[in-house]
């Protein structure tokens, strides 16, 4: 006889069929390991992060140092990418311009999504003037052509370097996410669990930071990996046209541009680059989207449309007072990033 | 009409089995399934969430999303369907087998008019041009009995409330006189006099056009009063059918028998309920033998080996290897299943209740809401009148039950409790604190002498945190020390059920019924003294739902709590309370002692409430009278002058005199307390005190 | 619905008046022109400077708001002010302006409707080979910047003109110079003009579009009432075309709203890559004269534009969602 009695004293079994105490950070990790797209872009990664870090120690090349007996060469034992019209070996400017972006890229949204997370929760949780204030301020952003005030103001920040333009394309980076956020906020805001912790008395700052941020964590990560890809764009067009980093930096930018008008002649100066920033952006956009999949809190690893019919069918009562809460997974609720 | 055995069923389902994509390969979802439909008749189907009746439903019209694999027969006269082309399918869809689905707001196409999604029900099937099926469709709006239908045409689905949006919906499966209606879960997402409408509307649209109907819900009373047949399902399979008298006298299977037992009912009180253990079966991973084995106090050796198959004579049919037993004894649930010993509770009588001390007194509680238009710019156009005249009174020891549909008031009531400030107008006092005089402080220390217990678990538990951490955020929240927290967490956790060992894990690592445990344990964290449970068991199963509310009984026992319970459900209400308060349009039109104001009800909304809630019971409901409320409640946007109830109540349509008509329309009623049973109170100009 | 659509007009009113304000205070204070003209050659007298500085409302002695009020002022006469060349701004704004914005509709156009179409698409055939290279290219196009599509598309041209002796497909300006013949000759100079600049445009509308377009109708797919319409007996198809996309293409309406910086900003590149003398060319060229009035002009424009996108989203989203408008 296997009789189970659950009064109110003994403990209720724990539901088998579950994984037992698996963490979150497992499961996650085991559904991006699922997804083929992220694997083959956190492997991209990985080697483009090697080859930025790792390459200038492969060649005897210094990125600025010409070699005057090879101008123009193409790819060769001894100039791997070839070399430009100085007599610079492109494989050591690659490198060293790949590593810059990258690092640019990483910072932008960092900052970006730190000021977007920020807004957009205060503006949700808040509501009232403090929301519509912010609010007219995302809009107002919105409104200017980011392009154009970088433009403008980058020439009077030249002696600040590019810590000043990675806070300036941080700064016009921020306004659609932090609007996304802000409608997460809303909507976790009439949530039980959050009312349960006001009627509690917790204060208004802890909820935001215990309840409010780790929610919508899962869409912060994923958009600021996006984010990486984004800003690394918005960097190389930019100085692709003078705007961004100059000289004597190197970015993938200023090789992009040094390189175009020679680009049908001597392609090695143009192609190269351009190879290496499609890919990262490229793989930064795959584990993105991998992780969109994977950090779905509605998702139970299965495929999606069993998903929701799943979530339909056990919904059958407590549909009655709750509200809709908005669907959290970040899929639909906003648009890929727009690129320079 | 007489049926003979060589007859072709008109639908017959044959091993239906149905398999849905996994991770780790296929989960069944429907594991077999055997149903007989014959012309005219009402099959219901009865079964708890993940129990596939949705499923079974779904799969005979093929409407399963495309991960699902469907095997086994369904024969609609003879024709099999399975595997049928879509094109072929779609000509049977709507014409010969009909479908109203559950939530209605959703299951309308929110950018087309009403009108046009009928009419074009009609014109799928029916060579009509376009005036002729918008004709069509106003008279099938006009059966349903939604009132001035050629204007209802023109309507969007969102312009519609729940009520009109399911009539509209019974109107398009009806609008091809199909042989058969298919109902998921149609009145789940209702209020239970709008529910009562619309089973009224469905057996009126079954009469009308004589379609045989498929009952799927989860709700034993709906399927009591409604069903000829009832088929109930576990874990993908039917465990028992039988036509509904002999299923609800005699169940044959031990879930059936639980099932029952489980329910709280409006015409029983008090006392244990009988939970049944454990939680459903994983469907992912089946043990072997008898999906139920695992909860079944009957269960044997040879129940963990085999699965018994549906057996019995013709037409009462059980699966399980005990069932002539079951048949020949007729136990009551309680002989069956273990029922937990609950400690005496101080009895509460209406004498009793005066001397007690107060914990929470309310009276004219007021609360507008702004109603606002615009987008940008909000500008206020009116005002909603959410709560507009509450009177609560609960002492200590006592479970006052607060009664209303949605839209009443309730959960607005509430969150000015929990606010803690000053009400809008009114007066609230907590624990003899007038809550209008406190400072922030004093706030502060108030709350936690006030816990509040959500309806639905996994929302009202942050997801992202180990229940370790959520029961010991009011602690927390209070400032109690370091040592305290770490002592109280197990002891909270032993307290409502669950293993102390638990506290790392997440939320979504437990069910339904443990997740609500965790949501009282944290209410109890701070040792409060009154408790508001916010319809704290109607997210949850039947079976489920019953443990819950006999640890609520213990631990208000045990602990001297006082309970606010909010419910929609009258028969959790009359089980748990002692005294019970009716809320309509934001006034309390009724309180009292429970078993007065259930027995001898003297307000008409109170009437046509109890006589809406079906009964699990099918004798008893076919021998019910019934109060059908006309209409949906009217916006709480007006204030009318009167008693908001008389656009609805029966009563008032009767009055003959013009005096009394008169006074209903234009002197608001307020409680009565001037009677000589001063503690039951009606808030009616003319309350049925005459006992009939 | 029109009180509704007025509502949003006065709040687009306040934000192009802060945003106008605004761009002309950065514009004024990060630029400067007084060093074009110590730059010109000969070297004009200080005196001269300050002269042709304050005729121009460039002088940075005046405060930023009278120089602004001045610049607004004229605004209401439909004045812009006068570039650095002491020419007025208005002539070279309505010249330029059709330029651009024949790019920029085409370009927006084409990107949305083909994006709609190739992400609904994509969605119905959900993990079928024709979703999977959809979805491939378009991770490809989104990791491409637009400068970069135009490189290479100009590139390619090139190389076809090198390989057939003579020019293929055109990849410089926007009409051929000294072309004679009929408005037909003229049109079709045109269009061939217009072919690889609003390929470069329309490949990042089409594949942020159909990515979005994806996910909303895999929403779409799951929901209810589209269940519903194959139960009444629509078949798969009709359901999905009526129900189902009409539906589905409700957000991409408000998506619209947010689509056109990105679109004016990729303009900006393709312009400059294709040579053509639009409001794109126009801006870098003004930023290195230090021109702040026209680049405040240029500013306008953009502000304008986006606003009238956001305002003809709003009336779009309006138009298709019944529950918006009451």
């Amino acid at each position: 006889m296997t009789v189970v009695t659950a009064g109110s004293t003994t403990p209720a079994p724990a539901p088998a069929g579950r994984p037992r105490a698996t963490g979150r950070g497992r499961l996650v990790l085991a559904r991006l390991l699922a997804a083929r797209g992220a694997v083959v872009g956190a492997v991209l990664i990985l080697l483009l992060f090697a080859l930025a870090f790792g390459g200038p120690y492969l060649t005897p090349w210094d990125y600025a140092t010409p070699d005057f007996t090879a101008l123009h060469q193409p790819p060769s034992a001894a100039h791997w990418f070839g070399t430009n019209g100085v007599g610079q070996d492109v494989f050591a400017q690659t490198v060293r311009g790949l590593q810059k972006s990258l690092i640019i890229g990483l910072l932008v949204a960092l900052f970006s999504t730190v000021l977007a997370s920020l807004v957009g929760a205060c503006a949700g949780y808040f509501g009232g003037w403090a929301d519509r204030a912010l609010m007219f301020l995302v809009d107002l952003m919105l409104v200017f052509p980011s392009f154009l005030i970088i433009t403008v103001v980058s020439p009077r920040l030249r002696s600040s370097g590019w810590i000043a333009f990675v806070l300036l394309l941080a700064l016009f980076n921020w306004m659609i996410t932090a609007r996304v956020v802000r409608s997460m906020t809303i909507s976790l805001r009439e949530r039980e669990f959050v009312r349960a912790a006001r009627f509690m008395g917790v204060r208004p700052l802890r909820i935001i930071s215990r309840h409010i941020l780790p929610n919508v964590a899962s869409f912060l990560i994923v958009d600021a990996t996006i984010a990486v890809g984004g800003a690394v764009m918005s960097e190389t067009a930019l100085s692709y046209f003078g705007f961004g980093v100059r000289p004597p930096d190197v970015s993938l930018g200023t090789l992009l541009a040094a390189g175009t008008s020679e680009a049908p002649v001597f392609p090695w100066m143009f192609y190269f680059a351009a190879a290496l920033l499609v890919l990262f952006v490229l793989a930064v956009n795959l584990i993105g989207d991998g992780l969109r999949d994977a950090l779905d809190p509605t998702a139970g690893g299965a495929p999606r449309r069993f998903r929701r019919f799943r979530r339909s069918g056990s919904a059958t009562r407590s549909s009655r007072s709750t509200p809709s809460s908005s669907s959290h997974s970040s899929r639909s609720s906003r648009p890929q990033r727009r690129r320079p | 009409m007489t049926t003979t055995a060589v007859e072709t069923p008109l639908l017959a389902v044959r091993d239906l089995r149905v398999d849905f994509a996994g991770p780790h390969g296929p989960v069944p979802a429907v594991r077999g399934v055997d149903l007989t439909l014959r012309r005219g008749e009402t099959l219901g189907i009865v079964g708890e969430s993940g129990s596939g009746k949705s499923v079974t439903a779904l799969s005979v019209l093929g409407l399963l999303p495309a991960t699902a694999r469907v095997s086994g027969s369904v024969r609609l006269d003879g024709r099999e369907l399975v595997g049928l082309p879509g094109r072929d399918l779609a000509a049977i869809r709507g014409r010969r087998i009909a479908m109203v689905f559950q939530d209605p707001l959703s299951a309308f196409t929110p950018v087309y008019r009403i009108g046009d999604q009928i009419a074009e029900a009609v014109r799928v099937h029916q060579r009509v041009d376009k005036p002729t099926a918008r004709r069509r469709a106003a008279e099938l709006l006009d059966l349903v009995g939604i009132p001035a239908p050629d204007r209802a045409l023109d309507s969007f689905p969102h312009e519609f409330s729940g009520g009109m949006r399911q009539r509209a919906m019974i109107a398009m499966a009806v609008a091809n006189q199909p042989d058969i209606l298919l109902a998921d879960e149609p009145t789940t997402a209702l209020d239970v006099t709008i529910q009562a409408q619309v089973l009224d509307v469905l057996r009126t649209a079954q009469r009308e056009t004589g379609a045989a109907l498929v009952l799927v819900s989860h709700d034993l009373g709906v399927i009591a009063g409604t069903a000829d047949r009832v088929a109930v399902m576990y874990a993908g399979r039917v465990v028992e059918t039988a036509g509904v008298d002999a299923l609800f006298e005699a169940p044959r299977h031990p879930y059936t028998l639980g099932l029952i037992g489980a329910l709280p009912r409006l015409d029983g009180r008090g006392g244990a309920l009988v939970p049944i253990p454990g939680t459903p079966a994983p469907m992912a991973e089946l043990p072997p033998g008898c999906p139920f084995a695992a909860r079944c106090p009957l269960a044997e050796e040879r129940c963990s080996t085999a699965e018994p198959a549906l057996g019995g004579d013709g037409g009462h049919q059980a699966a399980c290897v005990r069932s002539a037993e079951l048949a020949e004894r007729r136990p009551a649930p309680s002989e069956v299943y273990p029922v937990p010993e609950l400690p005496d509770a101080p009895a509460a009588g209406p004498a009793d209740h005066s001397s007690r001390a107060p914990v929470l007194a309310v009276s004219g509680l007021g609360k507008t809401f702004p109603l606002l238009k615009g987008t940008v710019f909000k500008r206020r156009v009116g005002e909603v009148y959410a709560v507009d005249g509450v009177d609560l009174d609960l002492r200590e020891g006592e479970t006052l039950g607060l009664v209303g549909e949605s839209g009443s008031g309730k959960s607005t009531t509430l969150f000015e409790l929990l606010r803690l400030g000053a009400p809008e107008t009114g007066r609230i006092e907590l624990l003899g604190h007038d809550t209008a005089r406190l400072t922030r402080a004093e706030a502060q220390r108030l709350r936690a002498q006030l816990q509040i217990v959500f309806q639905d678990p996994m929302a009202s538990l942050d997801p992202r945190l180990p229940i370790g951490d959520i029961i010991a955020e009011p602690l927390r929240a209070q400032r109690a020390p370091r040592e305290e927290i770490a002592r109280r967490v197990p002891e909270l956790l032993r307290q409502v059920g669950l293993d102390p060992d638990h506290a790392a894990r997440y939320p979504h690592q437990f069910s339904g019924g443990q997740r609500q445990r965790v949501s009282i344990a944290r209410a109890l964290a701070v040792r409060p003294k009154l408790l508001v449970l916010d319809e704290p068991v109607s997210a949850l199963d039947v079976s489920i739902q019953a443990g819950v509310l006999n640890l609520l009984q213990s631990l208000k026992a045990e602990l001297g709590l006082s309970y606010l319970f909010v419910s929609h459900d009258l028969s959790v209400i009359r089980h748990l309370a002692d005294r019970v308060s009716v809320m309509y349009l934001g006034r309390t039109v009724e309180q009292g002692e429970v078993s007065a104001v259930f027995d001898r009800p003297r307000h008409p909304y109170t009437r046509a409430l109890l006589s809406a809630v079906p009964l699990p019971d099918p004798a008893a409901e076919r021998a019910r009278d019934r109060i059908l409320l006309a209409g949906d409640p009217p916006s709480p946007t007006e204030r009318r002058t009167g008693c908001p109830f008389r656009t609805r109540c029966p009563l008032y349509a009767r009055l003959t005199e013009a005096a009394d008509r008169a006074r209903c329309e234009q002197e608001r009623p307020a409680l009565d307390g001037d009677r000589a049973d001063a503690d039951h109170r009606a808030a009616c100009h003319h309350p049925e005190d005459s006992s009939d | 619905m029109l009180r509704y659509l007025a509502k949003r007009l006065s709040y687009y009113a306040a934000l192009l008046i802060a945003a106008v304000f605004l761009a002309y205070a950065i514009s004024a204070g990060a630029l400067q022109p007084r060093t074009y003209f110590d730059a010109k050659l000969p070297r004009p007298s200080a005196e001269s400077v300050e002269r042709q500085l304050t005729a121009l409302n460039l002088n940075d002695h005046t405060p930023v708001v009278e120089r602004f009020g001045h610049w607004a002022g004229g605004l209401l006469h439909g004045d812009l002010g006068r570039t650095i060349h002491d020419t007025p701004v208005t002539d070279d704004f309505g010249r330029r302006v059709w330029v651009s914005l024949r790019l920029l509709l085409l370009g927006s156009l084409l990107g949305t409707v083909l994006g709609v179409v190739a992400g609904a698409w994509s969605a119905v055939r959900q993990y079928r080979l024709s979703d999977r290279l959809l979805t491939v290219a378009s991770f490809v196009l989104l990791s491409t910047p637009v400068f970069l599509v135009a490189l290479f598309l100009k590139n390619g041209a090139i190389a076809a003109k090198d390989a057939a002796g003579h020019e293929v497909i055109p990849f410089t300006g926007y009409e051929t110079p000294g072309l004679t013949g009929g408005i037909g000759a003229h049109l079709a100079d045109w269009a061939l003009h217009l072919l690889l600049p609003t390929i470069s445009l329309a490949l990042g509308g089409l594949a942020t579009y159909s990515r979005y377009q994806r996910g909303i109708m895999l929403d779409v797919l799951g929901s209810d009432y589209l269940r519903t319409a194959e139960a009444k007996g629509l078949t798969r198809r009709r359901a999905l075309l009526k129900h189902g996309l009409r539906t589905a293409v409700i957000p991409m309406s408000t998506m619209f709203a947010y689509s056109f910086l990105g679109i004016f900003t990729g303009a900006i590149f393709t312009e400059t890559i294709f040579g053509w003398h639009g409001m794109g060319e126009w801006l870098i060229q003004s930023i290195n004269e230090q021109d702040v009035n026209s680049v405040v002009a240029i500013n306008l424009f953009t502000a304008v534009v986006v606003l009238a996108s956001g305002f003809l989203a709003d009336t779009l989203h309006a138009a298709l969602d019944p529950r918006v408008r009451s």
